[in-house]
């Protein structure tokens, strides 16, 4: 056996592991050795559990075969999803953790003896309101993601869904949840419990179905919080200081992203959740642009004016994953770099469906990482650069976020393509992008349009090279 | 006067959530992606909770409700676990520098 205090120390240790696995991700050569700090954490913490526990009869044995099958499911998804389906897979994984806390605080209100919380039907205030809060949390996390999974898939349309009095109905979803608890505490009666859980999971759903595809890093990065929260919230009920630090890393870490990302956009929080962008304040803006001419190129006109370059800078977006052409991508670059052309990568705070996703494709099709650069970093240099290569991305390149206050996207910060000497802009068709404007740079003089898909235009550029 | 445990608890939480600040801002905005598996994979150790619950009672009597929500709540956190740090693991073992000798 072992004794409480000894067992808080444990906990404490594997705080601290998972502490610095998130600390080893400031660069990426000790992001790895990072990695295996959080996994000693997590297996210290479940080996002096069971040890604790000290009950290895039957159920030992259940809790070894589910490890094993979880694990296993847990692995094979590990090593069979395309980094390109990495944000869904989150999010995915975001309703599991969700769950498992709401799965918890169930059990812990059914059986509180075992927590030491006091007895059915007479639990401990305290301990009532945090696994109320935890389930509460955990609850919406869980319905929350599996929308926010369904949209990121393309099961479920990634256009806002809104209706009259949204706003209104989940707020006073919030009030009866606040009141729900309360009397719960006030009278230990179950139905309350059940209640909470209940509301939460519709909670979960509304808040999120307003919110459009592009804001996805924002509820990603949100879900990631609350994800936290609840971990927290359970670790409290259950007095378990390994739970309540990582909550709390978590739910901050998740909070800071959320942060970043809107700021990528120039956005409110408030603005992001409420959701509806794109929807209602298309119209004014780019009705009369409609028949501006473009300037129309081929594979050929591409290769020519890269090959001919001194320097090019890459620009993807969410197009590029969805086109699979980060492979593509890097060949065309080697090509590139074999003619004595130099290359970089810019990447927007927002490029993709969550933070960091155009990285990770990146990434995975061996680009270095010290040839990819984020905003700051490089947009300075759009303005010493021959050619601009964008690639699925549109609206954060979109000048007019500097040079029109009417425009929905007005303050964003966009990365200087239009600076470079020439732009090449692949895209499928002239239609706007998420925020639902024109782009202004499509109609310059110093922009061609590569009308493809991006992978297949990319590859006609590797053979004309 | 003594002071409640969970004045003691609340005071790590908030320590720890300014330690998660200043960590998550010093992460490198490349690793944002792998920052996010890896935090879903440490908040899994709910799993703690879930043995506890699930293993908790008399040995004969395992399949009480309350125990089979903790054997449920394993299985999903298990999965957290093992696909969050392997999947990090993963993404994590692709970003790599820029090769000298190039081929």
């Amino acid at each position: 056996m072992i004794s409480a205090n000894l067992l808080a120390v444990f906990y404490l240790i594997s705080g601290v592991l998972f502490i610095l696995a998130l600390r080893g991700l400031s660069s990426p050569e000790t992001s790895r050795q990072g990695n295996l700090f959080g996994i000693i954490g997590m297996a210290l913490a479940i080996s002096v559990t069971i040890i604790s526990v000290g009950n290895f009869s039957t159920g030992f044995l259940y809790l070894l075969i589910l490890l094993l099958i979880g694990g296993s499911i847990g692995t094979y998804i590990a090593f069979k999803i395309p980094m390109t389906a990495m944000p869904e897979l989150v999010a995915g994984f975001h309703s599991l953790v969700g769950l498992a806390a709401v799965f918890v605080a169930i059990s812990a209100f059914l059986n509180p003896e075992v927590f030491n919380l006091g007895l059915p039907g007479n639990i401990k205030i305290a301990s009532l309101i945090e696994m109320s809060l935890g389930a509460a949390i955990g609850a919406i996390t869980f319905t929350g993601s599996i929308i926010a999974f369904l949209k990121l898939r393309g099961i479920m349309s990634g256009s806002p869904i809104t209706f009259f009095g949204q706003h209104y109905l989940n707020l006073l979803l919030g009030i009866i949840l606040i009141s729900l608890i309360f009397y719960l505490c006030k009278t230990q009666v179950d139905t309350w419990f059940w209640t909470i859980i209940l509301i939460s999971f519709l909670l979960g759903i509304l808040l999120i179905i307003p919110i459009g595809g592009a804001d996805m890093p924002v509820v990603i990065s949100m879900l990631n919080s609350y994800s936290g929260w609840a971990a927290a919230g359970i670790g409290f009920t259950l007095e378990n200081t390994a739970l309540i630090i990582t909550g709390a890393l978590v739910g901050s870490s998740g909070a800071i992203l959320s942060y970043i990302m809107c700021k990528g956009m120039n956005r409110s929080f408030f603005n992001v959740i409420l959701g509806g962008w794109g929807a209602t304040d298309q119209s004014s803006t780019n009705k009369s642009k409609e028949q501006k001419p473009v300037k129309n190129g081929n594979a050929d006109d591409a290769a020519f004016l890269m090959k001919n370059a001194s320097s090019v800078i890459i620009v993807p977006g969410y197009g590029m994953a969805v086109a699979q052409a980060q492979h593509a991508l890097r060949e065309m670059v080697d090509a590139l770099k074999k003619n004595g052309v130099k290359v970089t990568y810019a990447i927007h705070p927002v490029a993709g469906r969550m933070p960091g996703h155009m990285n990770v494709l990146l990434a995975e099709a061996n680009v270095p990482y010290d040839e990819v650069f984020e905003l700051e970093e490089i947009n300075n240099d759009f303005a010493n650069c021959d050619v601009a290569y964008v690639i699925g991305a549109n609206d954060v390149t979109n000048p007019v976020a500097k040079t029109d206050p009417q425009s929905p996207i007005y303050g964003m910060p966009i990365l200087d393509v239009e600076k470079s000497k020439s732009v090449l802009f692949v895209k499928r068709s002239l239609s706007p992008g998420y925020a639902g404007i024109d782009n202004d740079l499509f109609y310059r003089d110093n922009t061609l349009m590569l009308f493809a898909d991006a992978k297949k235009m990319t590859e006609d550029i590797i053979k004309s090279l | 006067m003594e002071i409640d445990p969970f004045i003691f608890r609340f005071s790590i939480f908030i320590l720890s959530i300014f330690i998660g600040y200043y960590v998550v801002w010093s992460v490198t905005p490349s690793l944002h992606t792998p920052l996010m598996s890896v935090t879903n994979a440490i908040s899994s150790v709910i799993i703690v909770g879930a043995i506890i619950a699930a293993l908790a009672g008399e040995a004969g009597n395992i399949f009480d409700t309350a125990n089979i929500f903790g054997f449920l709540a394993i299985i999903l956190a298990a999965v957290n676990i093992f696909g969050g740090f392997l999947v990090t693991q993963r993404m994590l073992a692709m970003y790599k520098k820029k090769k000298k000798d190039k081929k």
